[in-house]
């Protein structure tokens, strides 16, 4: 059972496809400033993740190696396409919301990167396991992200007025820098810089050393 | 000409493609260390964008559009749902293509971009350019003119984080800050300028 635990919980913190992987970072980026958009457009990733490494996984050992691009990217855009024509059917406003960040899912590195990485060489119900953790990864960040900004930038979370606001009579000014584009770049920065304070070993080395003050002297 | 144009420079500046669309962040980050190599890229995608978002345009106004396929009878159908399938396999087969194309007749070209090319095909601002060309119903014209600007903005703005990431690594920069963490940072920053140049209209 512990691989099973280690699947599914090694991408939230120790390995995770956002902050360590720099995968899938446009839509983390597009879809933050609202909670509840944020939270559908997670559960439509983690389901395509997740199904598609089980299709691929299914499949692997029948797939001419050659070929094997063309066949992941029709899954999971077939998976995509499911997904999408289900939310415009369930949840026309928030699909709205989401524009083009639902069909992006497809070129979401996550994805592919998982189904290359993960699903090739593994068993259909682990592969399955690892496209959660890895949604999970991400709705992490996620929604770390946009409970930051929805919270400072109107005041609300998932709708709720939590910071009453100025104009409504309360005593928060809304930061509207939070629902523009700087400030995602910001957060996500801030949060690897955080993630990497804990975990030392996931600090980047440096390209190119400070000479220190003795060798400094001793070449002038 | 003149919408042609003001809609070319919406692309390039005021809703840039990775500074504000967030597309395309995946390479953008990752090959964005050198100014050679992002040069390279940025050429790429222009040239992919080109092609692409306008062939995707023909294909959506002529085959998937509802009541594009009245002339065999079917005045009814939509195939719009079959679109995500359809667009990525032809950037896939335009890259593809155009990769055997440079490969035999431009092989200067070819070797410049060779590394970049399958790479292109999963940046998200190709496609996502494809998708918001869709959305917005662009016209014929509308579209290269569209395919032009955005193409060229993301490639300006990966030529400059390239340019500052290269005087950036002699920087001292906090240990958990080095790298991915100052990238994004750097890039906030310079979605924050691109900001100042949303007030510009022609």
């Amino acid at each position: 059972m512990s691989s099973v635990k280690q699947i599914l919980l090694t991408p939230l913190f120790e390995n995770n496809p956002i902050a360590l992987q720099i995968l899938g970072v446009c839509s983390a980026l597009a879809v933050t400033t609202q909670l509840s958009v944020t939270l559908v457009m997670c559960i439509a990733l983690t389901t395509v993740t997740a199904f598609s490494n089980l299709f691929i996984s299914l499949i692997r050992n029948h797939m001419p190696s050659s070929i094997r691009i063309i066949v992941q990217m029709t899954i999971i855009a077939s998976l995509v396409i499911a997904v999408d024509q289900f939310l415009q059917a369930f949840a026309y406003e928030i699909s709205k919301n989401l524009s083009v960040f639902v069909g992006l899912i497809i070129t979401n590195c996550i994805v592919m990167g998982r189904a290359e990485a993960f699903a090739m060489k593994n068993p259909p119900g682990l592969s399955f396991l690892d496209g959660i953790g890895n949604g999970m990864g991400y709705s992490l960040v996620l929604i770390v992200v946009a409970s930051i900004r929805e919270l400072f930038g109107s005041g609300s979370l998932l709708g709720f007025q939590v910071l009453p606001l100025i104009e409504n009579g309360g005593w928060y000014q809304a930061n509207g820098l939070m629902l523009l584009s700087p400030s995602a770049f910001f957060i996500i920065g801030f949060f690897i810089w955080a993630l990497r304070s804990v975990k030392k070993d996931q600090v980047e080395t440096r390209e190119f050393r400070m000479a220190s003050r003795s060798t400094q002297d001793g070449a002038f | 000409m003149e919408q042609l144009l003001s809609l070319f420079v919406q692309a390039v500046f005021i809703e840039n493609m990775a500074l504000q669309m967030f597309l395309g962040m995946c390479t953008f980050l990752a090959v964005s260390k050198k100014i050679e190599t992002a040069i390279g890229l940025g050429v790429a995608v222009i040239v992919v964008q080109v092609i692409t978002v306008p062939a995707n345009n023909l294909i959506f106004n002529h085959l998937l559009r509802e009541g594009a396929l009245d002339w065999l009878g079917m005045p009814e159908l939509s195939l719009q749902f079959l679109g995500f399938l359809c667009y990525i396999g032809v950037i896939a087969a335009i890259v593809q293509i155009l990769e055997m194309f440079l490969d035999k007749y431009v092989p200067a070209l070819y070797n410049a971009l060779g590394v970049f090319l399958p790479l292109i095909t999963v940046n998200c601002a190709i496609l996502g350019s494809t998708l918001l060309m869709v959305e917005r119903d662009y016209s014929f014209p509308e579209s290269v003119a569209f395919g032009l600007g955005s193409g060229f903005g993301w490639a300006l703005a990966i030529v400059a984080l390239a340019g500052i990431r290269e005087k950036l690594k002699y920087s001292d920069v906090p240990e958990g800050l080095r790298g991915l963490g100052i990238t994004f940072i750097t890039v906030g920053l310079m979605s924050l300028g691109f900001m100042s140049l949303s007030g510009v209209s022609l």
